[in-house]
Parts: C-alpha cells; sequence; structure tokens
C-alpha cells in the first residue's frame, strides 16, 4: 500500500497545479466556498462567472476533462479526472452552472444525435457559450421516474412529422439560464411504463416553454418547475428511437447517481470545533462523554467514507473499474449531514434559534444545513432508493413485486396524488 | 497511488480462506462450545506449518519477516473463518510485545518455538470485573516472583506462557512466565465465546522474567493496544463480512408470504444497512493497515478508527443476522449464534467501544494541526 502517484499521475497533478494556480486562488481553509467568498451572488453574476471560468479552462486546454478531444475536451483518463479533482477542491473555482450540460448531455449527444448535431452543439457546450439542463421528473413521477405523463404526440403521420409536448416537469436546475435541454416524455400510453417513453433535446427558447422558480424550505430556489404548452420539437431532435427513451435516460441517470456525491454543510470538523468552543454543565461540551462518543461516531463515517473514496482511486489507478462501494456515499453523508446540523444546534442551546451568521456560532451553517439535508437525502436518489439498490444490485437480493408490472401504462393505479391526470 | 494489497497478498488471503473453509469454521467452533478443549490444538499446529503464528516475525528467530499487511490479511480470513485457535492472542499481542520489549536473549529462546507452534503464549492483564487501569492491576513482582490472580485470560488454561502485567515500579512491569511451572494454578472459566475459552490463572511465587525496562509495561500494553487494534478490527470486519454474507443468502432462500424475505424493504434496507457499516469498517480498517505497515504517525488515530467502525459493524451484522433468520437463527443449530459470541468477545478484549470512542478523540485533540 502507497499514496503516491506513478510517474505519469505525478506529471498530470502538476500539470492541472500549474494551470490552477496560474488561474484560479488558492482556499484560505479547506471548507471555504466559492458562495462565501461571492460578493454578488446575483444569478446572472454566477452565470457569468461560470461561463468567463469555462472559456478559460477550454483555451487552455482544460474543459470537460472527459470529453473526446474532438468535441472540444480533454480526451482524460478516469484516474486524471479524480486528480484534477482533488486538486481544484483546493482552490475557489466557479461552480454550478457548466457541469449537468457536460456530465449528462454531452455524453448522450455522443452517443445518439447526428454527427452534423455534435458538430453543432458539442463545441459550444464545450466552451461555455451554450448551457444545458435536464428536465426528467415530475410531481407525480419521483422515484418511479418512469411513471412520468408528459405527452409527446406526432403532429401528422409522416415519418419525420413534429412532436408536440404537453405537460409539467419538475426540480430543473438552471432552467432559466439554459439555452438548450434534455427531456423525456411518454408517446405511447397504451403499451408498458418503461416502453413508452421517447427522449428529446429541446431549444429552451421555443414558444410554449414557461419556466417558474420552486421556493425550497431553506428559502433558496434552486430548481425550477418546466411547463409545456404545445411546444412543437422537430423529429430531427428525438435522441434514440420512438419508445426508447428510458434506455437514453438510464443513461443520464446513472452518472447524476455519481455525481451528486457528498452532502455540503458543516462536517466533522465544524462540529468538532464548535464542541470545542462551547460549554456544557459548565464545563466544556468537549468534555463531556456523550458529546465524545457522537464525535466518534461522526469521525469514523467520515474516515469511512474518505477511505472507501481512495479504494475506489486505488481501482481506476490501476485502470480496474471500481467496485461497489462508493454506493454508500450519499446514504452516509446526506444523514450525517442533517444529524450533525441538528446537534450543532443542541450544542449552542438556546442561541441556536439565530440564523445571523454574525451573531451565532459558526456562521449560520448549521441553521443553513439544517434546512438544506433534508433535500440531499432525497435529490439523486432518495435513501429508500439507494438502499434498494445496494441490497438488489450489491447484494443480489430480489426485487420487490411491482403492482404495474405488465399492464398498460394507461391502467396503472395512480392514487390521490398531485399531477394525477390520465396521459 | 495503490491503497489495496498486493497480489501476494490477495494470493495469501485465499490460500487462508480455503484453508479456514476445510479445517475451521462452524464445524471446529462447535467442538469448543460442546467442551472439547483440545479442539483447536491441531488447527494451531497446522497454521505454524503455514508460517502464521511467524508472520510479523524477522526471519533471524524462524519467522517470514513479512509486514504488518499480510498480519491484517490473515486476521479479515481468521475473523470470516470463525478460528478458534490462539493464534490472535499469539500474533496481535504476545508475540508482538516480545518482539518490541523482549531481551535478545529472551526473542531468541521463545520465538523460533512459539513461530513453530511447539510452544503457545497469551498475554495476562485483567484482574476481575473491574476494568484494567493502573489503580485495578495489583499482582506483584518480588525478586522476580510472581503472586496474583489473574483473569479472564484467552487461552490461559492452555498456553504454555503468559506475559503478565505486574503492578510495581509506578509503571507496572511485564514478566514472562511458564504457565506449567509450580506456583501456577490456571482453570477454565465458562465463557460467553467458548470458542475463544477465557480461564483464571493464580500465581502463588511463581517464577517469572522481566520483558522490557521495569516501570513501562502499561506504556508498552498502550503501544501494544494500537498495533493489535488493527488486527482485531480487521477480525471483525471479516467476522461482519461474513454475518451479512450467511443473513443475504437467508434472505434469498427464505419465503414467507409468497415471497423471498430479501424482496421485502423491511429486510433488504436492514441488509444495505449492514453492508453499509461493513464497508465503511473496510475502509477505514484499509488506512489503518497501512499506518500499521508504515509505522506512520497516524496509527494511534487509524487504529481506534478501524476499531471503533469495525466493532460497530460486527455487533451490528452479528444481531441482525440473527433477526434475519427469525426464530431460527435463535436455535442452537444455526451458525448465527457463533458470530453473534464471536462479536461480543472480540469488542471488548481489547477494550470496549467506551474505551477506543475515548482513545480517537483523544487522538484527534492532540493531533498535529495540518492534519485536520
Amino acid at each position: 500500500m502507497d499514496f503516491s502517484d506513478t510517474t505519469e499521475e505525478a506529471a498530470f497533478r502538476m500539470e492541472a497545479r500549474a494551470w490552477l494556480d496560474a488561474n484560479a486562488t488558492p482556499k484560505a481553509h479547506p471548507n471555504q466556498t466559492w458562495a462565501s467568498v461571492l460578493e454578488d451572488k446575483t444569478r446572472d453574476n454566477i452565470v457569468r462567472l461560470c461561463k468567463e471560468f469555462q472559456s478559460r479552462r477550454h483555451a487552455d486546454g482544460w474543459a470537460c476533462l472527459h470529453w473526446p478531444k474532438e468535441y472540444g475536451g480533454r480526451g482524460c483518463t478516469a484516474i486524471e479526472r479524480v486528480i484534477y479533482g482533488q486538486e481544484e477542491s483546493r482552490y475557489i473555482v466557479p461552480r454550478g452552472v457548466v457541469e449537468i450540460g457536460q456530465g449528462m448531455a454531452g455524453p448522450i449527444l455522443m452517443k445518439y444525435a447526428t454527427a452534423d448535431q455534435k458538430a453543432r452543439y458539442l463545441p459550444p457546450m464545450a466552451t461555455g457559450e451554450e448551457i444545458w439542463c435536464q428536465i426528467f421528473s415530475e410531481a407525480s413521477a419521483g422515484s418511479d421516474l418512469a411513471g412520468l405523463r408528459m405527452a409527446a404526440t406526432k403532429d401528422g403521420d409522416a415519418d419525420d412529422a413534429d412532436w408536440i409536448l404537453d405537460g409539467e416537469k419538475i426540480w430543473t436546475s438552471g432552467a432559466h439560464y439554459s439555452d438548450f435541454g434534455i427531456t423525456i416524455a411518454r408517446s405511447d400510453g397504451a403499451v408498458a411504463k418503461h416502453k413508452g417513453l421517447t427522449f428529446f433535446f429541446i431549444d429552451m427558447k421555443s414558444p410554449g416553454i414557461s419556466i417558474a422558480p420552486i421556493r425550497q424550505i431553506s428559502g433558496s430556489s434552486h430548481f425550477n418547475s418546466v411547463r409545456f404548452d404545445n411546444v412543437r420539437v422537430p423529429d430531427a431532435q428525438r435522441l434514440g428511437a420512438v419508445g426508447e427513451g428510458w434506455k437514453v435516460a438510464l443513461a443520464t441517470l446513472m452518472n447524476e447517481r455519481v455525481s451528486v456525491g457528498e452532502a455540503p454543510g458543516p462536517d466533522f470538523e465544524q462540529i468538532f470545533a464548535l464542541a470545542q468552543t462551547v460549554e456544557l454543565n459548565d464545563r466544556p461540551a468537549i468534555e463531556n462523554q456523550m458529546v465524545r462518543s457522537k464525535l466518534a461516531h461522526w469521525y469514523c463515517e467520515t474516515a469511512g467514507l474518505k477511505n472507501t473514496r481512495m479504494r475506489s482511486v486505488s481501482a481506476l489507478s490501476r485502470g480496474e473499474t471500481p467496485g461497489p462501494e462508493n454506493s454508500i456515499t450519499k446514504l452516509v453523508s446526506a444523514t450525517k449531514a442533517q444529524d450533525i446540523a441538528r446537534f450543532g444546534a443542541d450544542l449552542m442551546d438556546q442561541c441556536a434559534v439565530i440564523t445571523d451568521p454574525d451573531l451565532v456560532l459558526g456562521d449560520g451553517r448549521f441553521q443553513q444545513s439544517y434546512m438544506q439535508s433534508p433535500a440531499m437525502r432525497i435529490a439523486g436518489g432518495t435513501d429508500e432508493i439507494l438502499r434498494n439498490i445496494i441490497a438488489e444490485h450489491v447484494l443480489k437480493l430480489p426485487s420487490e413485486p411491482r403492482a404495474d408490472k405488465g399492464l398498460a401504462f394507461s391502467e396503472i393505479p395512480t392514487g390521490n396524488v398531485a399531477g394525477e391526470t390520465g396521459p | 497511488m495503490n491503497f489495496d494489497f498486493s497480489p501476494e497478498q490477495e494470493l495469501l488471503r485465499d490460500q487462508a480462506r480455503s484453508f479456514l473453509a476445510a479445517n475451521c469454521g462452524a464445524p471446529l467452533a462447535r467442538k469448543l462450545l460442546d467442551g472439547n478443549v483440545a479442539a483447536g490444538d491441531d488447527l494451531y499446529r497446522q497454521m505454524a506449518e503455514l508460517g502464521w503464528i511467524g508472520t510479523g516475525v524477522p526471519e533471524e528467530y524462524g519467522g517470514f519477516g513479512a509486514g504488518g499487511l499480510e498480519l491484517c490479511v490473515l486476521a479479515e480470513e481468521l475473523g470470516r473463518g470463525l478460528a478458534p485457535a490462539p493464534i490472535a492472542t499469539a500474533t496481535y499481542l504476545a508475540i508482538p510485545l516480545l518482539l518490541l520489549a523482549g531481551s535478545e536473549a529472551q526473542k531468541r529462546k521463545y520465538l523460533t518455538p512459539l513461530v513453530g507452534g511447539e510452544l503457545t503464549v497469551t498475554i495476562a492483564v485483567n484482574e476481575g470485573p473491574r476494568n484494567a487501569t493502573p489503580r485495578n492491576v495489583a499482582t506483584m513482582a518480588e525478586n522476580n516472583l510472581i503472586t496474583g490472580v489473574k483473569y479472564p485470560v484467552a487461552d490461559g488454561a492452555r498456553a504454555d506462557l503468559a506475559l503478565v502485567l505486574c503492578a510495581d515500579q509506578g509503571g507496572g512491569s511485564f514478566y514472562l512466565v511458564a504457565l506449567n511451572e509450580p506456583g501456577v494454578v490456571r482453570e477454565d472459566i465458562p465463557a460467553q465465546d467458548p470458542s475463544r475459552p477465557q480461564a483464571k490463572v493464580s500465581f502463588d511465587g511463581a517464577q517469572g522474567k522481566a520483558v522490557g525496562k521495569p516501570g513501562e509495561g502499561w506504556a508498552l500494553l498502550a503501544k501494544i493496544y494500537d498495533h493489535a487494534a488493527v488486527l482485531y478490527a480487521f477480525e471483525q470486519m471479516g467476522g461482519a463480512h461474513a454475518a451479512l454474507d450467511q443473513a443475504c443468502d437467508y434472505a434469498r432462500a427464505r419465503f414467507a408470504f409468497g415471497r423471498a424475505i430479501g424482496s421485502y424493504q423491511g429486510v433488504k434496507h436492514k441488509l444495505a444497512d449492514m453492508y453499509v457499516a461493513a464497508t465503511l469498517a473496510k475502509s477505514n480498517c484499509y488506512y489503518a493497515a497501512w499506518a500499521l505497515s508504515t509505522d506512520a504517525a497516524e496509527l494511534p488515530l487509524a487504529a481506534a478508527t478501524a476499531r471503533v467502525s469495525a466493532t460497530k459493524a460486527f455487533d451490528m451484522c452479528a444481531s441482525e443476522n440473527i433477526q434475519i433468520h427469525g426464530g431460527m437463527g435463535c436455535t442452537w443449530e444455526v451458525d448465527c449464534h457463533l458470530y453473534y459470541r464471536r462479536a461480543r468477545s472480540l469488542a471488548v478484549n481489547i477494550g470496549s467501544n467506551l474505551v477506543w470512542e475515548e482513545k480517537l478523540v483523544r487522538a484527534l485533540e492532540t493531533r498535529p494541526e495540518e492534519a485536520a
């Protein structure tokens, strides 16, 4: 066992570090975020800075590390991406605007689009000139995404007739500032759930698209609902065959589950520092055995996730596919973030009711995380879905019988929930 | 980077796993449960022939001079295979203590027969119900004559030698005592995990030889415990995975209400949580193995982290394995209780999680600034 790079890895690391040194500011401390140093936090400014940074990346050959060079990427190996990520995590870097397109839409276009479409859309996605979003979920189709209801209807009988999209999507990040989006809709309600779906990419300026922000319990609005009223989409923008949309979507979803990663918010080091700061029963809280036991538990989880990641990186470094161990990351970290936020408030005692960063310990981040962490336990696969995935894919346990198996989509029971209108 | 075991170490694992599956596992553990105290003797000799006892012992003393990583691989497999033999006490604790503190003459005299399996050795620290701290150890050594009562002593009724912690010189001192000599009386005591037998050993003027400097006994023990915690953690992690495997096998095969119980989320989510605990423990064990094999400054923190994670994982997997087996899991015939017993005996043998959580946090409080 050793943690040192191979000669090639070390050379790549130095190259990445040199570029970052020339183009970004090192973090003052490991948990410093871009958001915390940003003065103008308006959306327009965030988008502008992200596009600018992406353009610089592209000019110097550091854009879309995993993409082939012909589309404007760098053609890196998996281990090189990890190394770049390790290096970049030590710098303040604008992020959050270009990633969904480059991570999810780009690879789908590479696989399913025509040569002309790839030449038209991929290079501006790589430079950050054009932003893409992903428009999948619906209010009544969350974990059961294949139960989505947005209708895709052909306008006429011609093979290449346009499609008309009608329905409402939800949880779309960046819909407002995106130029294009990838989406999936039901083209046939008379066949089984997974078989009646078709995949498209759309121009977000198409007539009939209306976007509204969703206000979350944290007060912020990272997501939107996107309404489609008679939105006309050329058949050329269909990706994959009619009725094969689920297969196309699955590839992007696997990317999402990998990319969601660890929950943000105060982690072990912050709760440890807080316990060393506050008092409990007239003694430093850190001297309390219950506090120490909880700290030990969270340290074990934090170290366990870090070391699990190292095992996967090690497999990548050998050119192998990592094992299933990383499937635990989000499941463990989201609940840990929520528990730490809650216990941080307990340690602050009565003052924990305050959210003003200037008046409360920890800059208000524990209070913020308390409101953000519930969403982390749901986004990109709920705790329950992740446990199903571990149990069924890793431990090879049988799946639960499905009440919708073998039924045409239109025959599937829906219950009395939001969005229940037949296709 | 390579945060994994080498192909040679994986070969050792394969060899150990198939050897233990053929010669050990539940059938042997059950013989010990049924009172056949000598049932593990053959296995121990075979392990010695395979070179396992001397894995971490330098070649000049008859060992193989391998590093800590090979011992970690073996420990994981001993846990998976429910190995009953006194190999853990000898290879994790007593032999490392002799290597660390024994005189050159002592190493020359004892290590070769220990490595060859002709002699067995244990360590005697505890003196009854109060936890093992300097205040609670009263065994005395006067002119190398040892007097006091030690229990529980792992494998104490059958071992040839014991390293006995005595209360002298303030910091305590270790003495090597031949347990077959006059002045030593020992008896088996009923143990929760009879496949890891425990004894009460009474010393009444027994002849001992000092190991290490007078007064450094407790400091030596702390150092050896950091070393042993990594190996016990590997053994616990191996046991956790074995219990998880048994639970998954059963959940796939057992039907209720017309379908496999593993298809119910109430059962499969429990199994997923067991997998999470076992995976966190495994990853923390790997880091501790690296710290052990490089004698890194992080060893105390890494060892405590692995130990705490692995204790929780084995406890959880062993308990929930019974739960998933339902009523049958509570019967003597089904093997679940073998892991359940082993989980508890391993959880407390070098200090419980209450002790190791405290060590973990203390290590965090004293770590250098840049490590945070």
